[in-house]
């Protein structure tokens, strides 16, 4: 199993390191480095490492490395799993998971993963059970503990850790009691040159935030189930009940969680929210180019479309540009060669527009690949699928608790490719098929 | 403060190696608890002697707990930085029997870092540990035991052992767990106590609770992998507890059960070669073949059927291993379940070890509909970019090509050029695996031969070759395209690909090859070595087939090639030389040149790099480096004749009083696991509430030992109704082949008051039918009642008292000790109703009062389905006829006419078996009494505007009207 644990920054300092077993030099992380070298992005490190003696599985999370070695055979989602569930759990306690809030609370930090594994083998990952083991730093909690000496650790076994519902911490009591539920969408697209859609699908999450006394027992269910194609479930969700009645039953963890990871297949018509129309064009002499792209609304169920944004990679070639934005700002960044365009709101009667000319280095043969456009948005009140919350329903407890449900439309990898008026001849597709 | 930061990453740096200096220590606990009073600061700052960490010493010796509070920190923070701080051994040592809970554990952290460098030391704590061993906190043994368990002294090994084996006895579950752990510690410290070891894994294999299962299958797996003889008694418990056991142990569990289930079941994939084999074997062979006809061991099939909700949960590592497992164990037509979930870990966590299964899965075309979730994004990282081109390569058909093609085209463009290059090589692998494309393909590569980027031509010559060769007649075109090119293309291979193409097919270009020839003996000195070697082939196949316009220019080259610097192609050109240009020396070889050089050579197979990837199980470490990690455990193959299937009976522990009567084998599963009150299992929102609020305490007794004893009372049931199927085979051996379970849908279960809490004294109670055969006796009818207190005080001694009519024979619960105020329990009973809806009476005592109470049962809780075909069913309708028979026409309610409606309906009245019909108007229903076993046909026919004839066969006359009536009211009614 999990042998030990490193955390490596941006620039490959370790600067946590922990062992459940006996120690291991941290020279082993050489290997890493070597291969860190090679992989130009850090995202393209291989998962796994194979190094004399012992095999290296990293995650990349929040600029940080979660290096972890291993001795024995062992399932390597298993420990890829594992280092997202430290990296979550870091998160949950502090905010945020980045080298400055770990060297901050690195002694919490290093009692947290002395929970979660023992001899390298998952004992206590669930937050609500951690956080009764070890409570979260809090800043009155901190005062307080300098003022009487006094612990952040429980000294009693978390309940949950016994109960059925390990997830649940025992004695929960709120004075307000709420359950809200957010219902985020995202749209992964790919639409080609001439708008038509390549690809599209929705990934749809539902987070909760519950704060709701003792031991309640919830049953949330949907309008239209039968939109969810594929979906995955928080430990507390009954399956059977899921697939007999296609009803969410559960008794949930106290505090943020996520619910359930639901998709929406391309088998359904996914609608797409925004149109483009840009042209983007170089010229084979002379070191310039020009671009134009206009945005409007297409299905957005009456919402507004907001916080639009336009990123596009250009060529290397590209020096400078020089735009015009009828709405909102744009940057280009000269060593990324990113161009950003922020509109902000989509307002409708005016169509934001971008135009203006490209320079391009001299010299250079004029650049062939088609960069393409990611959008961002976001629209409020909003399920893109369709997928609305009918009831929630608790048993178990007598009181009334308050309910609410939002609903919220992103775009996931919404992909444009451009449309690129180049000389040669880019399209051979005629002649191929 | 960034410069004082500076100084002090220079001051660590400096002096990491030598065990870490007093400066850098104290910074760094500064650091570590940015909020602490800072009492530290004054030590530390100035403390430049060389006695190290001198201060904190003193802070540990003081007397004051918050300053050995603040100095423990410090070290816990230098531990992690991974600092030495042994020599603060003995200071830290002292405060192992601190009472502050803190310290306590920084202490333990501590402990378990530097014991092993410190063993003389470290035993002085040993005899605290052994003290909190023994604590009444379940809590405190567990992390004693934790502690000691991780010292890897080699001299406390007998005291481990005897610690181990304590706790695997211990009350509480969580300490059995960590003894589980502390198990492999031990073994890893000192292999020779195998044996002992293997014993308490063997006990802890037999506990019932979901907190131990994953941590004792973990033990199992790093000591005793192959002692698969431990399984055989727990599999079927293994199976039943999996949803609820904790998901790092479900994917210990469910990779130990793959293992387990290829040693103990047949292979359920159908072979197709088989019938081949025996076609030309024996006509006898073939006969026996024919006669047994695969059927799937009810084992394997529970373990197939429990792992698959599994594949919903939101741990990547489950679903993987539920997906592994189905590839392993499936036959191959369930195996497509789990490629949505498989495809779902691709967009959530992009690594390719999902990929690499998907690809396996690809060989087989399975999964089509997803091929748009494997096109490549631009921001995929390079391994996954290829393993995705991979995917897409292997499900082309002649249906999707285009659209295939038309992506890779995008991919061709891409700037990341290996990507690229790999994407021309896919285009070569469609191409000669769809004829129908291998034309547009082939022109498609041409035209990239004008791209910009070498490493592009350079690909599509090289498969541009490997295309031709397996068409080469009608290419000529081609081949002169790409001689008019070769002085533009740089890339040593390509330039070689297209100098063997002249070669190779010289005669189709006869104008042109001797042309480029004359060109390379120009810049043959400045070429490079595999350029070289191709310029000498083609040399000599055109001495060959031209011998009159290239005899100079074939001398020339190979006079070239004798003094040439690589030995290789000195070494070629002689042998070249001998070959073609006949002399005395060279003898009867010569004759032959022309058929060695220029025989037809076979076209070249193009293959997918990740060929031969499934050596190991899928999902390890060993299967994502394809090669064998240590402790990978080889997957055996199926065996040709399954061992014995008995080993997995449990062993009867709960006396049966009766097990030689009638009784079905259906539900014997889902009784189990609704009695175990797991969570996934619980079928009403009442059950899992009632239970769930109990406190600790009575969690611990009550339900601990309740599921104990269901969980061998299932065991037992459940190899009885085993041996049964095996004496029933011939008689129904439909029952055999289907061994599914008629799950009882989640209608509403009907939930009937038994004691009101006002009349209780704070008692109430209520029960239910959960429509499962009765564990106890088999003409019991399963009653489940749930007990609460509402009283502000706690109840002790609740049972059953008197009951009436005297005879009535009535199962039980055991005695519930004590309930506590707001706690409820779950309890089931077994109430015999000889097939009667006489009331049973009995009293429910607790220790102060009683209460008469009793359970009328409606007439349809009295049956238990039974699953027989429609021809059955005519048959044994026909037997019941004249009295035997009840019917009445009934006026349907509107909202009942749908067959969904009605099966609903009639469901919720009785508990009877729907049985399949083939008419749309007909809605047959089949039961049997409980007690008596008597057949109870149930018949619905339907008849224009919403009249029905409903008609009920069976010998129980007066059950029958009763039934009826019960049915009328539910159909009519809206």
């Amino acid at each position: 199993m999990i042998h030990s644990l490193f955390l490596i920054n941006h620039s490959g300092d370790i600067f946590l390191e922990k062992h459940w077993k006996s120690v291991i030099s941290r020279s082993v992380c050489d290997y890493f480095f070597e291969a860190r070298e090679k992989a130009v992005d850090p995202e393209n490190v291989p998962p796994v490492l194979q190094t004399p003696h012992h095999y290296l599985i990293s995650i990349y999370r929040g600029k940080l490395f979660f290096l972890s070695v291993i001795q024995t055979e062992v399932a390597p989602l298993f420990v890829i799993e594992f280092l997202h569930r430290v990296a979550d759990t870091i998160q949950d306690y502090f905010g945020e998971c980045s080298e400055g809030i770990i060297k901050d609370n690195i002694v919490t930090v290093y009692e947290l993963l002395e929970e979660m594994l023992d001899n390298g083998f998952p004992l206590a990952t669930e937050s609500n059970v951690l956080k009764e083991m070890i409570r979260p730093p809090t800043i009155l909690r901190s005062v307080v503990n300098t003022l009487t000496g006094s612990s952040n650790v429980g000294d009693t076994l978390p309940t949950g850790q016994l109960s059925n519902v390990p997830w649940r911490r025992a004695g929960v009591k709120y004075t307000n009691n709420e359950a809200y539920f957010d219902v985020i969408e995202e749209i992964d697209a790919i639409l080609d040159k001439s708008g038509t859609t390549v690809f599209a699908e929705i990934q749809g999450v539902i987070e909760a935030c519950v704060r709701l006394t003792g031991m309640p027992d919830l049953t949330l269910s949907f309008m239209n189930p039968r939109l969810l194609d594929d979906v995955s479930f928080h430990p507390c969700v009954r399956f059977k009940r899921w697939e007999s009645e296609r009803v969410l039953s559960f008794i949930p963890p106290d505090g943020n969680f996520t619910l359930m990871n639901y998709h929406v297949s391309s088998q359904n018509l996914v609608a797409i929210p925004v149109y483009v129309k840009q042209s983007i064009s170089f010229f084979e002499t002379g070191p310039c180019g020009r671009l134009d792209i206009t945005i409007g609304p297409k299905q957005t169920m009456g919402k507004t479309v907001e916080n639009m944004m336009v990123t596009i990679h250009m060529p290397k070639a590209v020096l400078n540009a020089n735009l015009t934005a009828t709405q909102g700002t744009y940057t280009y960044d000269l060593t990324t060669k990113v161009l950003v365009w922020d509109i902000g709101k989509l307002n409708p009667q005016k169509l934001p527009n971008l135009r203006g000319s490209l320079s391009t280095q001299v010299g250079v043969p004029k650049p062939e690949d088609n960069p393409s456009l990611n959008i961002d948005l976001k629209i409020q009140q909003l399920a893109i699928s369709g997928l609305k919350v009918s009831r929630l329903d608790m048993y178990g407890e007598k009181y009334k608790p308050f309910k609410g449900v939002k609903y919220l439309t992103k775009a996931g990898k919404f992909q444009v490719k451009m449309l690129c008026t180049a000389h040669f001849s880019t399209n051979w597709r005629s002649e191929y098929i | 403060p960034s410069g004082l930061r500076a100084a002090y990453d220079m001051s660590t740096s400096a002096l990491y190696n030598d065990q870490g200096g007093a400066e850098a220590a104290v910074e760094a606990g500064q650091e570590s608890t940015p909020t602490s009073s800072g009492t530290g600061a004054a030590f530390g700052l100035f403390s430049t002697d060389f006695k190290k960490n001198e201060d904190l010493k003193e802070m540990l010796e003081s007397n004051k707990e918050s300053l050995k509070l603040e100095a423990m920190k410090r070290i816990v923070g230098l531990i992690a930085k991974g600092k030495n701080s042994s020599e603060l051994f003995p200071a830290v040592v002292k405060n192992v029997a601190s009472k502050n809970i803190e310290l306590k554990k920084l202490v333990y952290v501590y402990l378990v870092r530097y014991a092993e460098e410190q063993q003389d030391l470290a035993l002085l704590s040993i005899s605290t540990f052994q003290r909190a061993l023994k604590d009444p906190n379940q809590f405190i043994r567990a992390s004693a035991l934790r502690v000691l368990s991780s010292i890897r002294v080699p001299i406390i090994v007998p005291i481990m052992m005897l610690a181990i084996k304590e706790a695997a006895a211990d009350l509480s579950p969580y300490v059995r767990k960590t003894s589980a752990h502390a198990i492999q510690k031990l073994y890893s410290l000192d292999p020779d106590q195998k044996e002992q070891l293997i014993e308490v894994i063997e006990k802890l294999l037999k506990d019932k609770s979901t907190l131990v299962a994953g941590s004792v299958v973990m033990a199992f797996e790093e000591v005793c992998p192959d002692r698969i003889d431990l399984i055989h008694k727990n599999y079927r418990k293994l199976c039943n507890l999996l949803v609820d056991v904790e998901e790092w142990g479900q994917v210990v569990i469910i990779s130990m059960l793959t293992r387990y289930a290829r040693t103990q079941f047949t292979s359920p994939w159908t072979e197709n070669n088989e019938k081949t084999f025996y076609d030309s074997d024996s006509e006898e062979k073939k006969e026996q073949t024919e006669a047994k006809p695969y059927i799937m061991d009810p084992d394997h099939r529970l373990l197939l059927r429990n792992t698959k909700p599994l594949l919903q949960s939101r741990n990547t590592a489950v679903v993987m291993s539920v997906a592994q497992l189905y590839w392993h164990l499936a036959p191959k037509h369930e195996v497509n379940i789990v490629t949505k979930s498989l495809v779902r870990l691709l967009r959530n966590l992009p690594v390719c070890l999902p990929l690499s299964q998907l690809l396996l899965m690809s060989e087989y075309g399975m999964f089509e509909p997803f091929m748009k979730s494997f096109y490549v994004r631009s921001t995929d990282a390079t391994h996954i970019k290829t393993l995705k081109l991979e995917i897409l390569t292997n499900l082309a058909n002649e249906a999707n090509i285009s659209t295939i093609l038309r992506e890779f085209q995008t991919y061709v463009k891409s700037q990341d050029k290996a990507f690229a290059a790999a994407t021309i090589q896919a285009i070569g692998r469609c191409a000669t695996n769809i004829s129908e494309v291998t034309d547009t393909c082939l022109n498609g590569l041409v035209l990239l031969l004008s791209n910009r980027d070498e490493t592009v031509v350079a690909e599509s010559v090289v498969v541009i070759k490997k295309l031709l060769q397996t068409q080469p007649t009608q290419h000529s075109e081609i081949i002169k395209h790409m001689a008019k090119l070769f002085d533009n293309i740089t890339v040593p291979m390509a330039r070689a690909s297209i100098l063997w193409l002249m070669g190779e097919y010289c005669e189709r270009v006869p104008k042109i090859a001797p042309d480029v020839l004359r060109k390379m003996a120009k810049t043959f000195t400045a070429e490079e070595d595999i350029v070289k070697l191709q310029i000498v082939n083609l040399a000599a196949k055109l001495y060959l087939t031209n011998s009159k316009q290239t005899k100079l220019l074939t001398q020339y080259i190979l006079n070239l090639g004798k003094y040439d610097q690589n030995y290789d192609i000195r070494d070629r050109t002689r042998f070249i030389r001998q070959l073609i240009v006949p002399n005395e020396k060279s003898g009867a070889l010569n004759k032959y040149a022309r058929r060695i050089l220029l025989a037809p050579k076979p076209a070249p197979v193009l293959e997918s790099a990740f060929k031969d990837r499934d050596r190991f199980q899928l999902g390890t470490l060993s299967h994502s480096i394809n090669s064998k990690a240590t402790g990978y455990q080889e997957l055996s193959d199926w065996p040709a004749v399954a061992p014995d299937q008995s080993v997995r009976n449990v062993e009867v522990i709960e006396p049966v009083r009766n097990p030689s009567s009638s009784h079905t084998p259906y539900h014997s599963f889902t009784s189990y696991l609704s009695n175990c009150q797991f969570y996934h299992q619980n079928e009403t929102s009442s059950d899992s509430e009632s239970e769930e609020e109990s406190s600790e305490e009575s969690e611990k007794t009550s339900t601990d030992s309740g599921k104990s004893s269901s969980g061998s009372e299932n065991s037992s049931s459940e190899s009885e109704s085993e041996q049964k199927k095996k004496k029933k085979t011939k008689k129904a051996p439909q029952k055999k082949s289907k061994p599914t379970v008629t799950t009882p849908s989640f209608g509403p279960v009907k939930t009937y008051e038994l004691l009101h809490h006002m009349t209780g004294k704070g008692l109430s109670a209520k029960y239910h039918f959960p429509r499962q055969p009765c564990l106890y006796e088999p003409s019991m009818v399963a009653v489940q009642v749930i007990l609460t207190n509402s009283s502000d005080h706690s109840l002790e001694e609740i049972h059953i008292g008197e009951r009436s009519p005297a005879g009535l024979n009535i199962h039980c619960f055991n005695t519930i000790e004590r309930l506590e105020p707001e706690a409820s329990v779950t309890v089931s009973m077994g109430i015999d109703f000889s097939d009667s809806t006489q009331a049973a009476n009995f009293q429910l005592c607790t220790k102060e009062n009683q209460f008469s109470v009793s359970i009328q049962p409606a007439v349809g809780e009295l049956l238990m389905p039974s699953t027989m075909t429609e021809q059955d069913f005519t048959k044994e309708q026909g037997k019941l006829l004249g009295m035997n028979e009840t019917s009445a026409t009934i006026t349907m309610a509107t909202a009942n006419t749908s067959s969904q409606a009605i099966s609903k309906q009639v469901l919720s009245v009785a508990n009877v078996g729907v049985v399949s019909s083939s008419q749309n108007n007909f809605h047959r229903f089949a039961g049997r009494t409980v007690s008596s076993g008597a057949l109870v046909l149930v018949s619905l026919e339907l008849k224009e505007s919403s009249s029905a004839l409903l008609t009920i066969n069976t010998e129980k006359s007066v059950m029958a009207s009763m039934l009826l009536r019960d049915l009328k009211q539910a159909l009519t009614q809206a």
